[in-house]
């Protein structure tokens, strides 16, 4: 059987017929119950399952998914990573995961893709570029890489751009070559993967219906196959965290909203970075298969359909002609949307709760895809010990209440930020 | 997804801005525990998968807020009024 993936594996198993593969991963049974288990098979979720048992030693542990692996937010993201953040409690916890990122394939044996090519944000203005140079000053400080642009620089990088557009000329950008894009569905293929290897039960097609508290303690969870006690249960259910934390009678400070990406047909090689528009909401990539991947804004009203509606279509279209005309030509080939929680300061959340032995890891907003490593290893720091990671211990539930917000745009209380 | 405007007709939402949450209302600013009160209202949502009571402002029409009853997970929607008439009731019920 084969189970390492290596040059020499793929070499061997290329003479034998491709037979001696094994299943990427068991389709275990639940058992009665676990050590830890943690509701929602998306990245965070994974990832969580695999630092726990890699880091902690702790491998009792389940992944319950109410329909199949990576069907959540992982698999539909644009897939840009990036740790250009402004605040002290975010910059930290986002090089964090880009660290993680860079040493992630090694660590999984999985080939996720992780492309440095660079992200690059344009300024509009006088105002917007000394915003970014800030922003830039903070990364430099806390030892991320940014680098300011002239729009001389910008020009010989992506000579096609808009630069004299009369209402929103590119003056430069703020570039983060560490940044880049990432395989979205083999992130996640490859934490469930890795968490499956060393013995974590990876459970598909059960939802969680209810969360049993007793005595202000949470002793497992009622599910469509059955009750699966725990001696912890760590929600990391994104989009749908408002109704699985209501499951154990918690409010949380969140509206679930939609975003909507989009994939044009494939052509020729033509965007080598990830560039984002700063003056309207766009930001645009192309796979290595060829197709431009794009999005912009959130619809903008409560949503649990996983699909948006056409004026955000014309919007991010909009945003994209302005920017880069010569897009105008090429047809869309997809587009989707998934639930994203919005978290009222546009700042995720990775703690423990009122409730005794249930943890919570929720609000990332649209930009929760790049912090999937740094998630998984934070949450399951806390879970293990009780007591936050240092890189995370701003993520707290509590800080709305005690007005000690993470909001990185500043704008005050609303489900509508990054 | 189109909303029903009682004075304009029924309209595309791009012509709507939206508020989100219409059941939650201003705490008295003097009562004892006003700032656990704030706190609650300024952050914590009910976020229901379901039928949802929620403001829409008719910018590109009337200039009306309503309050207009949608399911979140289909968009359907199953009631429309002034907000204005939501506000009296309220008031009336103290
Ligand atoms: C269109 C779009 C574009 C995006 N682009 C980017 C980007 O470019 N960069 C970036 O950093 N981020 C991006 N994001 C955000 C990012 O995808 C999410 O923040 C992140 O994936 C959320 O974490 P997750 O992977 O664990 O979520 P998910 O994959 O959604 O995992 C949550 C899982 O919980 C499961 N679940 C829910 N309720 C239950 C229940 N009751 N019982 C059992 N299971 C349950 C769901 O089925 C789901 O699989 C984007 C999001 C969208 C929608
Ligand atoms: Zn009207």
């Amino acid at each position: 059987m084969t189970d390492r993936y290596s040059f020499l594996s793929i070499l061997k198993e290329a003479f034998s017929g491709q037979k001696g593969w094994e299943p990427v991963w068991r389709e275990p049974a639940p058992k009665r119950d676990y050590e830890v288990v943690i509701v929602g098979g998306g990245g965070h979720g994974l990832a969580t399952a695999h630092y726990l048992a890699k880091e902690h030693g702790i491998t009792d542990v389940a992944v319950v998914e109410k329909g199949y692996l990576g069907s959540g937010n992982v698999g539909r993201n644009t897939t840009i990573v990036r740790s250009n953040y402004l605040l002290d409690g975010n910059i930290p916890f986002y090089e964090l995961s880009m660290k993680l990122w860079e040493g992630l394939e090694q660590d999984l044996n999985y080939n996720a893709m992780v492309s440095q090519r660079g992200v690059l944000n344009l300024f509009h203005s006088d105002a917007q570029r000394d915003a970014y140079a800030r922003r830039g000053n903070a990364m430099r400080l806390n030892g991320v890489d940014a680098e300011l642009l002239d729009q001389a620089a910008v020009k010989k990088m992506l000579p096609f751009l808009d630069y004299d557009n009369a209402r929103f000329p590119i003056q430069g950008g703020l570039i983060q070559r560490r940044g880049g894009t990432v395989r979205h569905d083999a992130v996640a293929w490859g934490y469930a993967r890795a968490a499956d290897r060393r013995g974590v039960d990876l459970i598909q097609n059960c939802e969680v219906t209810g969360i049993t508290v007793e005595g202000g303690r949470a002793i497992g969870v009622e599910t469509t196959r059955g009750f699966i006690g725990a001696k912890k249960v760590a929600l990391a259910a994104a989009g749908n965290s408002s109704r699985v934390a209501a499951m154990a009678g918690l409010r949380l400070p969140i509206e679930s909203h939609v975003l909507q990406a989009f994939v044009s047909e494939g052509i020729k090689p033509f965007i080598d970075g990830v560039v984002t528009f700063g003056a309207g909401h766009f930001y645009i990539s192309q796979s290595d298969k060829g197709g431009l991947v794009f999005g912009g804004d959130i619809d903008g009203y409560n949503s649990y359909a996983q699909r948006g509606n056409l004026p955000t279509i014309e919007d991010v279209c909009e945003g994209g002609m302005a920017l880069m005309p010569r897009i105008g030509r090429v047809r869309l080939l997809r587009h989707w949307g998934g639930l994203m929680d919005m978290s009222m300061d546009g700042s995720p959340i990775i703690d423990r709760t009122p409730v005794d032995g249930l943890y919570l890891n929720a609000g990332w907003c649209y930009g929760g895809f790049k912090a999937t490593p740094a998630s998984g290893f934070c949450f399951a720091h806390l879970i293990a010990r009780d007591e936050p990671h240092p890189d995370a211990a701003a993520l707290r539930l509590d800080r709305f209440a005690r007005g000690t917000l993470i909001d990185e745009k500043g704008v005050g209380a609303q489900p509508n930020l990054h | 997804m189109r909303i029903p405007c009682p004075s304009c007709g029924e309209r595309g939402h791009e012509e709507f801005a939206y508020l989100g949450d219409a059941s939650l209302v201003r705490p008295d600013p003097t009562a004892p525990d006003a700032e656990a009160r704030f706190a609650d209202y300024v952050y914590l949502r009910d976020n229901p998968a379901g039928a949802l009571r929620e403001l829409w402002y008719h910018a590109a029409g009337c200039h009306a807020w309503l309050v207009v009853t949608r399911d979140t997970r289909t968009h359907e929607i199953s009631g429309v009024e002034p907000a204005k008439a939501a506000a009296l009731r309220r008031q009336e019920a103290g």
